[in-house]
């Protein structure tokens, strides 16, 4: 099943090397030490197809829209921040949905590498699909990625729908690409009061991460109101009104459920030479 | 002489030799009796009973403080000297380390020559009246510095500081800012320093008695009696300090005698403590190796010779708390770093320092400031960065920075953020000038935008609608010119006033006797200032004028770049400030031949300023606090904190040597989700700070919320400390407004 028509999503076609891809930017974030290993520059990419109901920033879903900034002016920012990075940090591409714009990464991010800069890519793994020519794009991407962050919404398919809009399958295929190939990754999933909150899910979650490869941290979210100011600002309805961030004993409860413990690899993670 | 030789080598058995032994050289002995660690803290020990009993009963009298108003109790009548009390103790038998100011824990001491009156106003503050014959006594037969001054002021000074475009000026208390060698008299003993101070008055003149001779002549005999009012007050204690300390204890205690005469005859802007890590190492060291003591022991005396730290007290006046709120005193604790010959300075006992805060929970003093370098062993980076995280505690300086700038690597942070040589360095303090005011005068023609008034050169002001970036430079220019010269000259009177009448003998004895000054001026508005500017250079700013003309608001049709953002067409004109108005005060004459150096920071006094400075064109309506120090202002940070540091970093130390404060707030979350993130986040972006000439980094670790709460319910946390900028204060202690303001200040936040 094809969930989105990808190549159209792309904002210019990949075509001769001289000619500069260009990326919508949404923001930039000089200091981001939860998005990746050690301190990273964090491109938010604009763009994103899905509506998950959580969503904090519903100003980056617009696609075609933002900064327009070519690969190299990137860096040439990011670099400035160099000494802060030490071993691990680097750049992370997030979003938005950073896949919306896979042509632009491949291009950062081969240029990164190319100065020996730890790259990470944030996805929710929307875009994902083994139809070319995508297909080879992401191996193309996969490449030049050090490490990715993969957020598992919901492992429920059905549910998932709901809360985002779209069915989960080429997101889990997506991670299951990544286990087989060697592609180190951490799982990230937010935690929603009476969304994503259910022992039955959490126990499957778990169980599923449990036969992945090359995971090296797993991380709970507790879902937090500070997106409600932008949906006012922007006049959206806040779909989750009136829903608490988790107590820090769900919080606990669905640590051990995924059993985060497990995961240690990413204490002692080094980009792979 | 030979005597005295003899018995000295005794106390040195165990140490490494060197030319410490033959003149006086702490550093040399330092260089010697180096033990490096590298390790982690797992090796050190918690409090002892002694310990847990005596911290409570100090934390009972805090409260008890607090509860009273703010002071416990004070002297009246008893002027405060090296001699003045008897001994005093919080509880004789458990103390390992003894000596307070006065006779009594809490008791504040009278201290008058900075000035009668504001001594006097400290009193009636707190409900105490001078007793009749020193109120008699210093009004009308001794004068004080605070009468000095004001006798030798011009009106043109008056005026600048009654409407504040100069603030806090040290003309009614002690300028402070001198880090006394107080190992001298652990590794010395007092007789060998009095010995060399005769000496020195011996080879002071050819005979010709110039001022200048007379003048040293005379300073070196109060030195040489300040060093003999110390074996005094030793000796009331029962300890005999005119000989070298024999064990790890005598030394600690040594050491704080020196400081308890300085704060006993000083109530200074700032009382540091000085470096004394390593050489309290070396001793500690030594006790072990001959199995004297345990780690318990060791761990012990730090913390009761911190405890000692955390007691001391000044009373002041409601003015000198609003600039410097919380009863700071800077007894500012300068640990580890890097010698010139690439070794580390970090030993056990730096370790010991920072467990104290473990040992006894968080307080504001001592001031712990990490000479910080990428080089210092990665165990100790990351206690350090753990310590900060838990306590909120730590200031971090650039010592690679420091060291190369000052030509030395045996140098102490006096006050907050200024470092200086220990031998042979002094400072002369001297608050500082506010050039985001001095933007509103250029524009009003030195007329005050508060108080109408003519306060600086009559220039013509701005009459147009929108202000033209060149008349307006120009007109800046001119108004620096006339703030540079108001400002240091007040100076030059200032401390010609503070050498004739509060001379800090006591400090200064523990020094080489000739002395490199520096001449310490400072900048407060900067963030504004350079926002302000950008806003004329870049937003087309137009003018709401009131009635008399005055400039009262602004608007900018464009937006522009600002501070705090790493964008050099905004950092550029900071860079260019800091230098010019440098240049400016340094073609003026300096007391005492004193080389110029000044700082961007402000301390809590950002509230003071703002609240004295009319509404700015960057959009800073009148009255609004300053962001602190070198701080970009509230809100006009918009690519997060590395780009807001880089901002500060690039501020030239060169002609900001007393230091460029940046304070950093961050929640425990923006960190890392995890300990061990949060310490290597930490570590790395001191790195990187560093790496890139950054010079001073407050770290504030806690959410927003805790301070709203602790706002609402300051009974629940009577210890919780932040810091602001160049030091610590219990939030407590802050004013309400100025608790608002930390709690404005930005955080960097994300979830």
């Amino acid at each position: 099943m094809r969930l989105f028509d990808t190549v159209s999503d792309s904002p210019t076609i990949p075509n001769a090397a001289h000619e500069p891809v260009v990326g919508y930017i949404h923001s930039i974030e000089s200091f981001g030490s939860v998005d990746g290993p050690g301190i990273r520059y964090i491109a938010f990419l604009q763009g994103c197809r899905m509506r998950c109901e959580y969503c904090h920033n519903p100003d980056t879903w617009n696609i075609g829209v933002g900064e327009e900034m070519t690969a190299d002016e990137i860096l040439a920012d990011a670099l400035r921040y160099k000494a802060f990075w030490g071993d691990t940090g680097g750049i992370t591409c997030s979003g938005g949905e950073s896949l919306i714009q896979i042509d632009f990464i491949i291009d950062l991010f081969t240029k990164a590498k190319a100065q020996g800069i730890t790259t990470c890519l944030d996805t929710s793994g929307g875009p994902f699909t083994r139809d070319e020519p995508w297909f080879s794009k992401f191996e193309q991407l996969m490449a030049v990625t050090d490490i990715s962050l993969v957020d598992i919404k919901q492992i429920d398919s059905a549910k998932h729908r709901k809360l985002t809009g779209f069915g989960n399958e080429n997101i889990l295929d997506m991670i299951q690409y990544m286990s087989t190939h060697g592609d180190d990754m951490w799982i990230r999933h937010v935690l929603i009061p009476t969304r994503t909150d259910f022992d039955e899910d959490l126990t499957k979650l778990g169980a599923y991460i449990k036969t992945l490869s090359h995971v090296q941290k797993v991380e709970i979210l507790p879902y937090h109101t500070m997106g409600f100011n932008k949906y006012h600002e922007l006049g959206i309805k806040y779909p989750l009104e009136g829903i608490e961030p988790p107590t820090p004993d769900r919080v606990a409860n669905a640590e051990a459920l995924l059993h985060v413990q497990d995961y240690t690899g990413y204490l002692t993670w080094r980009p792979q030479q | 002489m030979q005597e005295v030789e003899q018995t000295i080598t005794d106390y040195w058995q165990g140490f490494k030799s060197g030319s410490w032994q033959s003149e006086i050289n702490v550093r040399d002995f330092i260089q010697q009796n180096l033990t490096q660690y590298d390790g982690d803290e797992s090796f050190m020990a918690g409090p002892t009973e002694a310990t847990n009993l005596l911290n409570n009963q100090v934390l009972n009298l805090k409260k008890q403080e607090r509860e009273n108003g703010g002071v416990l109790d004070a002297d009246n009548s008893v002027v405060s000297t090296i001699t003045s009390h008897g001994p005093g103790y919080l509880n004789k038998d458990l103390e390992k380390i003894v000596g307070l100011q006065t006779d009594k824990p809490f008791k504040r001491a009278f201290m008058p020559f900075g000035g009668i009156r504001m001594a006097e106003d400290a009193l009636k503050a707190y409900g105490f009246e001078t007793d009749d014959d020193s109120h008699k006594i210093f009004n009308d037969y001794r004068k004080t510095h605070n009468q000095g001054v004001f006798d030798a002021y011009t009106p043109a000074m008056r005026k600048a500081r009654h409407y504040k475009i100069v603030t806090g000026l040290p003309d009614a208390y002690a300028r402070g800012r001198i880090v006394s060698d107080f190992p001298r008299i652990a590794i010395y003993g007092i007789d060998r320093l009095m010995a060399d101070k005769a000496h020195d008055f011996e080879m002071t003149g050819d005979g010709e008695m110039t001022e200048d001779v007379i003048r040293m002549r005379e300073e070196i005999s109060d030195q040489y009696r300040a060093l003999n009012d110390m074996k005094k007050m030793a000796a009331s204690y029962g300890f005999d300090i005119s000989r070298p300390a024999a064990d790890a204890q005598e030394a600690i205690q040594w050491i704080y005698f020196g400081y308890l005469a300085a704060i006993k005859t000083q109530n200074g802007a700032a009382m540091s403590v000085g470096r004394i890590d390593t050489v309290i190492d070396a001793y500690i060291a030594r006790d072990m190796k001959l199995g004297r003591i345990t780690e318990e022991d060791a761990q012990e005396m730090i913390d009761h010779f911190v405890m000692k730290l955390r007691m001391v007290r000044f009373i002041r006046t409601e003015d000198y708390n609003a600039l410097f709120s919380g009863d700071p005193i800077w007894a500012t604790l300068s640990l580890v770093g890097m010698g010139n010959d690439g070794r580390h300075h970090v030993t056990k006992t730096a370790f010991r320092f920072l467990k104290t805060l473990e040992n006894m929970g968080a307080a504001p003093e001592p001031n712990i400031t990490l000479l910080w370098s990428e080089r210092l062993p990665e165990g100790f980076k990351r206690y350090a960065t753990e310590v900060s995280i838990q306590s909120s505690t730590i200031q971090y300086e650039n010592d690679d920075l420091m060291r190369t700038e000052w030509g030395s690597d045996y140098y102490g942070i006096a006050c907050c953020v200024s470092a200086q040589p220990i031998a042979d360095g002094v400072q002369y303090f001297g608050a500082r000038a506010n050039l985001a005011k001095t933007v509103l005068y250029a524009i009003n023609g030195g007329v005050d935008e508060l108080g109408h008034a003519q306060v600086g050169p009559e220039l013509a002001p701005i009459t147009a609608e929108y202000i033209d970036y060149k008349d307006f430079m120009h007109k800046y220019d001119k108004m620096l010119d006339w703030l540079a010269d108001t400002y240091v000259n007040a100076l030059n009177v200032i401390h010609y006033m503070h050498d004739k009448y509060y001379y800090e003998a006591a400090q200064l004895a523990l020094k080489n006797t000739r002395l490199d000054r520096t001449f310490a001026t400072g900048i407060s508005g900067l963030s504004h200032a350079v926002d302000s500017i950008s806003a004329i250079k870049y937003g087309h700013v137009k003018v709401i004028r009131d009635d008399d003309g005055i400039a009262v608001d602004f608007i900018t049709d464009q937006d522009f770049p600002r501070y705090g953002n790493n964008d050099d067409r905004a950092d550029d004109i900071a860079k260019w400030l800091v230098k010019t108005f440098y240049e400016k005060m340094n073609t003026h004459h300096l007391y005492r031949g004193a080389k110029l150096s000044t700082s961007v920071l402000t301390i809590t006094s950002n509230v003071v300023y703002g609240k004295n400075t009319g509404t700015t064109p960057n959009g800073r309506k009148a009255g609004e606090p300053f962001s602190p120090g070198a701080n970009p202002a509230y809100g006009a940070e918009k690519n997060g904190a590395l780009a807001s540091l880089m901002s500060t970093a690039k501020i030239p130390y060169h002609y900001a040597t007393d230091g460029i404060s940046n304070t950093f707030g961050v929640t425990p979350n923006t960190l890392g989700h995890d300990d061990a993130t949060r310490k290597d986040t930490l570590v790395h972006m001191v790195d990187g700070y560093m790496e890139n000439s950054g010079m001073h980094l407050n770290i504030n670790v806690f959410n927003k919320e805790t301070l709203i709460d602790a706002q609402a319910h300051p009974e629940e946390y009577p210890t919780l400390t932040v810091r602001v900028s160049g030091y610590c204060v219990y939030f407590a202690d802050l004013t309400k407004e100025q608790q608002d303001d930390v709690i404005a200040r930005t955080f960097f936040d994300q979830m």
